[in-house]
């Protein structure tokens, strides 16, 4: 293969970006390639999630109404504000890590030490948010009953169409049920946390009040959910065999049970990518601080780990659509 | 480093900045308008836009199109594409353009013949 030979003084032969045919090092084109790969990671997962919703298209939980929390105010529906708020803060971090990656090439330290040092804390109010996010979703609102067959059914106010939570109308029986934990029986066998209220109490208090009417997970042509008749809500209610306060792994209030596996493990994942973000930018920071890029005379570890910060950004705004938008 | 040429247009050389630093605060200036345009179409969910094109709702197609216009910036503006070499940029985005695309086709079209077989068919998981 005589032909591969390049002569060494021939500039001819070599690409147009010199050694670097990109015209980009080493470090950043390895940070590339691990982009693209984490980028078609994350594009499996919330292709799988459309799988699942697209399979159960017509009873899957309407965002709208999972997420309606804000911090410190209690009671008020404020749909999507949070996490618009989150995206926000995400964005501008995005912007704080650009304009460090900026004075790092006009080597300004300082400047460079001061929007790292922003950077990390709105990542880290970002990963706060978050828990504070999956806090609300795992404690639930309303509570629910769920069906044999895995059924989600909801209660609802037949005067004005609101959402009633089984505690306000659940008669509490002299039931001396407890917690059976490992203690306290077989050491093989424990449950979870019982629920506030057992089936019976929420199904005799349904029974009693005459203006409950159970909304089912399906959903109607205008993409509400269906809410049943009287007659056919006490049918229903008998199909009834958990009670279902917040979400985990295994049951979800809101809806169908894949919802909240698809929330914990999508955005789970990305709040990890976020987390180590931030120790990545913590150690860059400190680095910084000690002169180590102003001795190596390039700043261009802070525009790596800036690549992967905008990166985990780019897939927020994915994250965000898929789940909290359309 | 190697790149002092930065390209300081955006919208195809509609708006001209005049440094590095001010075109980041004009990118962040338009990713937070896409953003409020998505967060107040979500609240109001206006109705006339809840008919269907293409086999999804016109709102969505919105709310798509927006998530990739704001990608296009984050990438092209914060991750410094736009800087970079041509080749550079066919190699990152052009696996991904293709193949992001042919794996939600193939999966959502599976998941939708999915969804009528447990409609029309004689499984019952409603109980």
């Amino acid at each position: 293969m005589e032909t591969t030979i390049t002569n060494q003084t021939d500039n001819s032969e070599i690409w147009g970006g010199g050694n670097e045919p990109f015209s980009a090092s080493y470090g950043k084109l390895m940070m590339w390639f691990f982009i693209i790969s984490d980028a078609l990671t994350f594009s499996g997962f919330l292709v799988s999630y459309g799988f699942s919703r697209f399979k159960f298209i017509d009873s899957w939980p309407i965002a709208d109404e999972v997420f309606t929390h804000f911090p410190f105010l209690h009671g008020v529906e404020a749909p999507m504000y949070y996490v618009a708020f989150m995206t926000f803060i995400l964005i501008v971090s995005s912007v704080t890590m650009v304009l460090a990656v900026d004075a790092g090439h006009h080597m300004k330290k300082n400047k460079v030490i001061l929007y790292m040092f922003l950077t990390i804390i709105f990542g880290a109010t970002f990963v706060g948010s978050q828990a504070w996010e999956w806090k609300t979703f795992i404690k639930g609102d309303y509570g629910a009953l769920e069906t044999k067959g895995g059924q989600i059914l909801q209660f609802v106010n037949s005067n004005n169409g609101k959402r009633v939570s089984i505690k306000d109308f659940s008669i509490r029986s002299n039931s001396n049920r407890i917690t059976h934990n490992k203690n306290r029986g077989v050491w093989y066998n424990s449950e979870s946390e019982l629920p506030t209220y057992n089936v019976i109490e929420v199904k005799d208090g349904f029974k009693l009040n005459q203006n409950l009417l159970i909304r089912i997970q399906k959903l109607d042509s205008k993409g509400n959910k269906i809410i049943l008749s009287r007659d056919e809500s006490l049918d229903k209610i008998q199909d009834a065999i958990t009670v279902v306060e917040g979400a985990n792994l295994i049951h979800n209030e809101y809806g169908h049970r894949l919802f909240a596996d698809f929330f914990f493990f999508i955005t789970g994942f990305h709040g990890f990518h976020v987390f180590s973000g931030v120790l990545i930018n913590i150690i860059i920071f400190f680095n910084v601080i000690l002169g180590t890029y102003e001795k190596r005379g390039h700043y261009e570890m802070v525009e790596k780990v800036g690549l992967y910060w905008h990166f985990v950004d780019l897939v927020w705004v994915f994250v965000f659509t898929f789940f909290y938008l359309v | 480093m190697g790149h002092n040429t930065e390209n300081l247009s955006i919208f195809r050389g509609l708006i001209k900045f005049k440094s590095n630093v001010q075109k980041i605060w004009g990118v962040l200036i338009w990713l937070s308008i896409v953003t409020t345009i998505e967060v107040a179409l979500g609240i109001i969910k206006p109705e006339f836009l809840k008919t269907t094109f293409l086999r999804m709702k016109i709102l969505n197609w919105i709310f798509l199109i927006l998530t990739l216009v704001k990608a296009y910036y984050i990438a092209w503006d914060f991750m410094h594409i736009r800087d970079e070499r041509d080749s550079l940029k066919g190699s990152i985005v052009l696996p991904l353009i293709f193949l992001i695309p042919y794996l939600a086709f193939i999966l959502l079209l599976e998941a939708d013949y999915i969804y009528d077989v447990m409609s029309a068919g004689f499984v019952s998981w409603n109980f």
